[in-house]
């Protein structure tokens, strides 16, 4: 079994939460109590924000958000079962055409002509969960069979058919020029800015983004205790040990293909709840945005924040997410910098953006492989070389031509020594 | 009847190109058990090296000089690698690649910009002519430099104290090193050969009929992924016929595309990801793959 789930995850993940009511060790307790005291305050400040903040920093923390849930859900692939995808985005995509299509009136004829269900908008962010899980059921004939890079790559494959299917399923996705997305709705309460139209609590006027900030948090807390005990539980156990040895785990009784395939289509309908309140915050899907780079994206948001560790993929999903728009927001007053639309030999924050999280990647790899969680809890669990390994990246691939050296890679770095 | 034949002489030829970047991943893989997602920015270094050293220096010489630094930078991630991360599990260092990639690729398309950068490349535009089947000079070329590079290669394979170290690395890097390989070497030369492979198969990506190098070039090298994954990642042979498939299929696609509307336009750029994915359902390892064993 891993120790990168169990003692090293809680840390990390109660710092940021409130308490459970669980009482830890009472050697703990004190440290728990400041915890939550933080936790609590952190929660306050997240829920008094609209109050204070333009909306260019709620539509900021509602992209993080998205890629907080997003990442969480490809952290439990990824980092828990070891299993490395690419194919993040195209669930994404479903998840967001599908709230579309499902919540969408038809509309227009011709070759404009647009198919929509339209259902409840709640029902339709329901459903499309479920879709995003069911696509990635329909995966598992391959996801449940290929190991290590194999998978990786066929993952590959999902976003470019997806992509293509996107551009070419015009009466559902729109095409290249996308599709508007209806606003969310619950009980007659509009997440918009009309019905009621001009709300104000407060004294401060509560548009679109106000309102759906609040439901980004409760889909967020809601992602994240959801992870957090999949992950402490019975299942969370099983897929550590899948990843630490297939072998292993089936001589434990583990189902291997069975618990393969759960993880990917657990993660899938995390993806397809992120790809959902993407869609409602831009309020217009394109396929562009689900492309490889996007997939890229979740991948460098898990591996900067921690593999393994919930709290990490969100510390993670929240940088990667921030670092363009804050570059963007702000590229007039740092240095080295070009405006965006200035045709200089600057760098644009864009350009400045990726330099940065490629940079981290390489970095934190190299230099913190437990990443952002890894570098949170490295002081008071110093001690012990084994758990230090095992946090290392965790993807594991066996062919007949590695079989052996598992432990030649990781042990002996001097082999090349004659 | 002249269409079809004229399709295959494509596909062969896009074949030829994709081989030399699948021979680069299963090289890069069997050394050190990578998969090198940096591949495509290694391969936009070379061409934008050639591409703005040709003027001053020739075709041939720029060629050279393009893949020599595409070369060196392949083996600097490799020193990166190894160096930064020593005894590391394998896929840290996959994803290390992806870092890499994130950084050069932003770095080239920062450079080349929305430009189409010329290779300068003797063929130009010309085609040839015979039996009724017209040919561009770049496609032939691309099968004949192929054919060179890659035999040069497999006998490189075969018969050099490199191909031999190589190979005892792949099968058991436990007991090569013990026998006095220094497997740090190997690995380096390999993705150094991995680098100038790339840089080869920049020229023909960016020849006509393709309109020069531009930053989607590095892309089009993404297509070579399928071409390794469906031959099998650790076998250079597969590399080759899986690079065939995907180009004869990548080619078939886009010559019969009115004929394939019925799956959407642009059908030909995907048509090689879904070979891929239905080989793979058959066979989880591809086509050459080792298959999986697991002792207990």
């Amino acid at each position: 079994m891993s120790d990168t789930l169990s003692p090293d995850a809680s840390p990390a993940t109660t710092a940021a939460t409130p308490p459970d009511g669980s009482g830890g060790a009472s050697g703990r307790r004190s440290g728990t109590a400041s915890r939550a005291g933080t936790a609590a305050a952190g929660v306050l400040l997240l829920l008094a924000l609209p109050f204070y903040v333009s909306s260019f920093w709620l539509q900021t923390g509602l992209f993080a958000m998205a890629a907080i849930v997003g990442a969480i859900g490809l952290n439990l692939l990824s980092g828990t079962t070891g299993q490395l995808s690419l194919g993040h985005a195209f669930f994404l995509a479903v998840g967001a055409y599908g709230y579309v299509w499902l919540a969408g009136d038809p509309s227009g004829t011709g070759s404009a002509q647009l198919y929509g269900l339209g259902l409840p908008p709640l029902l339709a962010f329901v459903l499309a969960i479920l879709l995003a899980g069911a696509a990635g059921g329909l995966f598992s004939p391959i996801s449940g069979r290929l190991r290590g890079m194999y998978l990786g790559i066929a993952t590959l494959a999902l976003v470019f058919l997806g992509h293509h299917i996107m551009l070419n399923a015009r009466d559902i996705t729109g095409g290249f020029n996308g599709r508007s997305v209806p606003a969310l709705e619950i009980f007659g309460f509009s997440f918009s800015d009309t019905s009621p139209d001009g709300l104000a609590v407060l004294g401060v006027p509560f548009g679109g983004l106000e309102r759906l900030w609040y439901f980004g948090l409760v889909l967020v807390a809601v992602a994240w205790l959801a992870a957090r005990n999949l992950l402490r539980g019975r299942p969370g156990r099983a897929l550590a040990a899948v990843r630490d040895s297939e072998v292993a785990a089936a001589v434990m009784g583990v189902p291997l293909s069975r618990y393969r395939a759960s993880a990917f289509i657990v993660s899938s309908m995390y993806a397809g709840a992120a790809g959902a309140l993407l869609a409602l915050v831009f309020k217009r899907v394109v396929p562009d945005h689900f492309g490889l780079l996007l997939s890229i994206d979740y991948l460098a948001m898990i591996v900067i924040g921690g593999l393994g560790s919930v709290g990490g993929a969100a510390a993670g999903a929240v940088f990667v997410a921030l670092m363009p728009h804050l570059l963007t927001k702000y590229a007039d007053h740092l240095p080295l910098l070009s405006a965006p639309g200035t045709t200089g030999s600057g760098v644009t924050p864009g350009d400045a953006a990726r330099y940065l999280y490629g940079a981290a990647i390489v970095l934190v790899l190299v230099f913190a492989p437990g990443g952002l969680a890894g570098l949170a809890q490295k002081r008071p669990r110093r001690t012990g070389d084994g758990t230090r390994r095992n946090r290392r990246f965790p993807f594991r691939t066996r062919t007949t031509s590695d079989s052996n050296p598992q432990g030649v890679e990781g042990t002996t770095p001097k082999e090349h020594t004659p | 009847m002249i269409k079809l034949a004229e399709t295959i002489l494509n596909g062969l030829a896009l074949g030829s190109v994709y081989a030399l970047i699948a021979l680069g991943f299963v090289v890069i893989f069997k050394a050190s058990g990578v998969m090198n997602f940096a591949h495509g920015s290694l391969l936009l270094f070379g061409g934008y090296v050639m591409a703005r050293l040709h003027d001053s220096i020739g075709f041939i010489p720029a060629v050279l000089a393009g893949a020599a630094l595409a070369a060196a930078l392949a083996g600097l991630v490799q020193l990166l690698a190894t160096r930064g991360l020593r005894g590391a599990e394998i896929h840290t260092l996959t994803i290390l690649t992806i870092g890499v990639d994130v950084l050069l690729s932003t770095e080239l398309n920062r450079r080349v910009g929305a430009d189409f950068l010329s290779m300068g490349d003797p063929w130009g535009a010309d085609v040839t002519q015979f039996g009724g089947i017209t040919v561009a000079d770049a496609r032939i070329a691309s099968i004949a430099v192929a054919v060179v590079v890659i035999s040069g290669f497999f006998a490189a394979f075969r018969w050099t104290r490199w191909g031999l170290s190589m190979r005892s690395a792949a099968a058991d890097p436990e007991a090569a090193a013990l026998m006095g390989i220094r497997l740090d070497r190997v690995r380096l030369i390999a993705w150094c050969v991995a680098g100038a492979l790339a840089a080869v198969a920049a020229v023909f990506l960016a020849a006509f009929p393709a309109a020069g190098l531009d930053r989607t070039t590095s892309q089009i090298a993404l297509s070579a992924f399928p071409a390794a994954i469906l031959g099998g990642m650790d076998s250079a042979a597969g590399a080759l016929v899986g690079s065939l498939v995907i180009g004869l299929t990548a080619a078939m696609a886009a010559g019969y595309q009115s004929e394939l509307s019925v799956l959407g336009s642009g059908f030909a750029d995907v048509a090689p990801y879904l070979v891929m994915v239905l080989v793979l359902l058959v066979r989880p390892t591809g086509l050459f793959g080792s298959k999986e064993l697991t002792r207990v």
